[in-house]
C-alpha cells in the first residue's frame, strides 16, 4: 500500500554520482554534556569529525585580575569559584602559594585538616566526574547512586565549614576552623558505608558491555602526547604515566600517608583510552578513602592556624606551587611587589590543558564519541576560563 | 639536577644569550635573551641529562615601571623529576617573543591566553587568536594601565559600590 500524494521525489544532482562536502556543526554553548558553558565548532564528514575546535571564555570572570584588587586574604573566597566542583584544592593552592611567598609554616593539625577536607572533596568531585560521564554515555541510574553519596560528603563538608560548594575553609597559614566534635566517627562511618558501594558501582556499570564498548579504544592518548600537551592528574595517569604531585613533589603531610597511584593499564582496550581515564578515577576514590582513614588515626592535637598578620605583606618576589587537585596538577604562580595586594596571579588548571588537547583527540572520531571524550577528560568549564 | 648545574649547562652552550640568573630565589630562575628562547627550550627538552618534556606553566607579567613584559616558563621533567624557571623580557610597547609551540604543544593555548590578556605577540604561532575575551574586545585587561571600557555592546559596565 502506498501513500498517495506523499511520494518522495528523488533529487537529481547536477553531476553524476554522490557529492560530498564537509559539514560545519555547532555544539553548545548550552549543551547537557559540556559541563558548563562551552562551545565546539565541529567540522564533520558525515559522522566522522575532521576537527572539533573548542571555543571557551563564556565563563571568564577575570579572577586573576580580581586578585590584584582584593589583597591576599580577600582573594580566598574567589578561589572557590575557580573550580567550584573541587573548591578545596583551589583554597589549598592559594594558601600554599602565599605561605611560600611569606615563609609561613602551617601547624601540623592544620595540615591534617586541609588533607581531610581535600580528600573528601576529591571523592565528591570524582563522583561527579564518573556519574556525569555515565549519564553522558546514556545510563541514568548510576548517576543517582553517585549523587546520593556525594550529598553525604556535602553534609560532612557543610558541618566542617558551613558551605556545601564554595567552602572558603582554608586561610593563609592554616584552616578557619578545627574539626567539629565527633567528626572522625562521622567520616569513618561514611567511609565504612561508601567503600563497599564502589564495588556496587563496578557491578552496576563499570564492566557493563555497552558501557565498555563505548569507551574502550576510543580517543587513545599515548603517554608522550599527554606529556607534550601537559595533561595532568587522572588524565595523565590514564595514559599510563605513574605521576602524582602528592607523591612526587610532596607537599603538606602527604609524605606521612600511605597510598597507591592507580594508572591506566588498557584492561579492556589500549592504554590511554576513555575507559582508562574513567577507571583511574574509580580507583582513586578508594585511595582517598585510605588516606582519610590514616588521617583520622594520625591527626595530632594543637593549633590549626599559624599567626599571620591581618595586613599580609609578603616580601617582593615570585613563587610557584603545584597542588594535586581532583583534575590534576594545578599550578599557582604569584608575583609579589611587597605590598598587601598580589602584583600578578596566574592559575594553570588541569581542565585548561585537557581542553587544549580535545582538538587533537577528536580528529577521526565519530561525533557521538565527542561526548565520551569531554566527560572522560573531566573538563570543568569555569576552571578553563577562570 | 639542581638549578646551578642546569645554569652551567646553558651557560656553556649559549654563552652570552643566557643573560642573568637568580639561583637563590624561591624558585631559581634563568633569564634568556628573547631571540634564543626556542633554541634554549629545544636544548632543554632534547638533552638526555635534562629532558624537560613538559611545559608546566607559562605566564606573562606586566612590569610597567621597568617598561617590560616578562614571560615566565615553568618547566618540569617527568623522567628526571627536576624543574627550572626561564624568564624572557620583552619591551612593553611592542612585545614580541618567538613561540615555543613547536617544542611543547601545551604552549599553544598558554600563549593564546597571554596574547589575549597581555598583548604579547608570539612570532610563528599557528593560531594566535583571543582565547578568553570576546573577539572584538579592545585592549588587554591584565596590562597595568588597562582602563575598563565604559560600555560593551550597549551594556554599561559601571556599578555603584553597594558599600558606599
Amino acid at each position: 500500500m502506498g501513500l498517495e500524494g506523499f511520494e518522495v521525489e528523488v533529487q537529481q544532482v547536477g553531476k553524476p554520482g554522490l557529492e560530498t562536502e564537509e559539514m560545519t556543526l555547532n555544539m553548545g554553548p548550552q549543551h547537557p554534556s559540556t559541563h558548563g558553558v562551552l562551545r565546539f565548532v565541529i567540522k564533520a564528514d558525515g559522522e566522522v569529525m575532521r576537527e572539533a575546535i573548542p571555543d571557551v571564555g563564556y565563563l571568564h570572570r577575570s579572577i586573576e585580575k580580581i586578585s590584584e584588587k582584593v589583597g591576599y586574604h580577600g582573594f580566598m573566597p574567589y578561589t572557590d569559584r575557580v573550580d567550584y566542583v573541587a573548591a578545596m584544592f583551589c583554597n589549598q593552592g592559594w594558601g600554599m602559594v602565599c605561605e611560600k611567598l611569606g615563609g609561613i609554616e602551617v601547624p601540623k593539625r592544620g595540615e591534617y585538616c586541609r588533607v581531610i577536607a581535600a580528600e573528601l572533596n576529591r571523592i565528591s568531585s570524582h563522583l561527579i566526574a564518573v556519574g556525569c560521564m555515565i549519564l553522558d554515555i546514556g545510563a541514568m541510574t548510576p548517576f543517582f547512586h553517585a549523587f546520593r553519596e556525594r550529598e553525604k560528603i556535602n553534609d560532612l563538608l557543610e558541618e566542617l565549614c558551613g558551605a556545601r560548594l564554595t567552602y572558603n575553609y582554608m586561610r593563609i597559614g592554616g584552616v578557619a576552623w578545627d574539626l567539629p566534635p565527633n567528626y572522625a566517627e562521622k567520616v569513618l562511618a561514611f567511609l565504612d558505608q561508601f567503600e563497599p558501594l564502589l564495588d556496587e558501582y563496578n557491578d552496576l556499570i563499570t564492566y557493563n558491555k555497552i558501557y565498555v564498548e563505548r569507551l574502550a579504544n576510543v580517543a587513545v592518548v599515548p603517554a608522550e602526547v599527554a606529556i607534550n600537551y601537559n595533561l595532568v592528574g587522572p588524565n595523565l595517569r590514564g595514559s599510563g604515566v605513574q605521576y602524582d604531585v602528592r607523591r612526587d613533589e610532596p607537599y603538606s603531610v602527604y609524605p606521612e600517608l600511605e597510598f597507591d597511584i592507580p594508572v591506566g593499564k588498557g584492561e579492556v582496550g589500549t592504554v590511554g583510552d576513555c575507559f582508562d581515564r574513567y577507571i583511574v578515577r574509580m580507583r582513586e576514590m578508594k585511595e582517598s578513602a585510605r588516606i582519610l582513614r590514616q588521617c583520622m588515626k594520625q591527626i595530632p592535637d594543637g593549633p590549626v592556624i599559624a599567626k599571620v598578620p591581618r595586613k599580609f605583606k609578603p616580601p617582593a618576589g615570585d613563587a610557584y606551587v603545584r597542588v594535586e587537585s581532583a583534575r590534576g596538577d594545578m599550578g599557582w604562580y604569584v608575583v609579589s611587589d611587597g605590598s598587601e595586594f598580589p602584583y600578578r596571579t596566574k592559575i594553570r588548571t588541569g581542565s585548561f590543558s585537557a581542553m587544549s588537547i580535545i582538538d587533537w583527540m577528536s580528529r577521526g572520531l565519530m561525533i557521538a564519541d565527542l561526548v565520551a571524550v569531554i566527560s572522560s577528560l573531566d573538563v570543568i568549564a569555569p576552571e578553563v576560563d577562570r | 639536577m639542581d638549578a646551578a648545574v642546569i645554569h652551567e649547562c646553558l651557560k656553556a652552550r649559549f654563552e652570552a644569550r643566557v643573560v642573568d640568573c637568580d639561583l637563590k630565589a624561591k624558585d631559581p630562575f634563568i633569564v634568556i635573551e628573547p631571540t634564543a628562547i626556542v633554541d634554549v627550550c629545544r636544548f632543554l627538552r632534547d638533552e638526555p641529562d635534562l629532558r624537560f618534556d613538559s611545559l608546566s606553566n607559562q605566564s606573562g607579567v606586566d612590569y610597567k615601571a621597568k617598561g617590560i613584559i616578562q614571560i615566565v616558563y615553568h618547566l618540569y621533567s617527568y623522567p628526571h623529576r627536576h624543574k627550572i624557571v626561564l624568564k624572557v623580557d620583552a619591551p612593553r610597547d611592542d612585545p614580541k617573543v618567538p613561540t615555543v609551540e613547536g617544542v611543547w604543544k601545551a604552549a599553544n593555548w598558554l600563549e593564546r591566553e597571554i596574547y589575549d590578556l597581555l598583548g604579547v605577540t608570539f612570532e610563528g604561532h599557528s593560531d594566535l587568536r583571543r582565547l578568553l575575551m570576546p573577539e572584538d574586545w579592545i585592549g588587554h585587561p591584565l596590562r597595568k594601565d588597562f582602563v575598563e571600557p565604559e560600555e560593551y555592546h550597549g551594556i554599561n559596565t559601571r556599578r555603584e559600590s553597594p558599600l558606599r
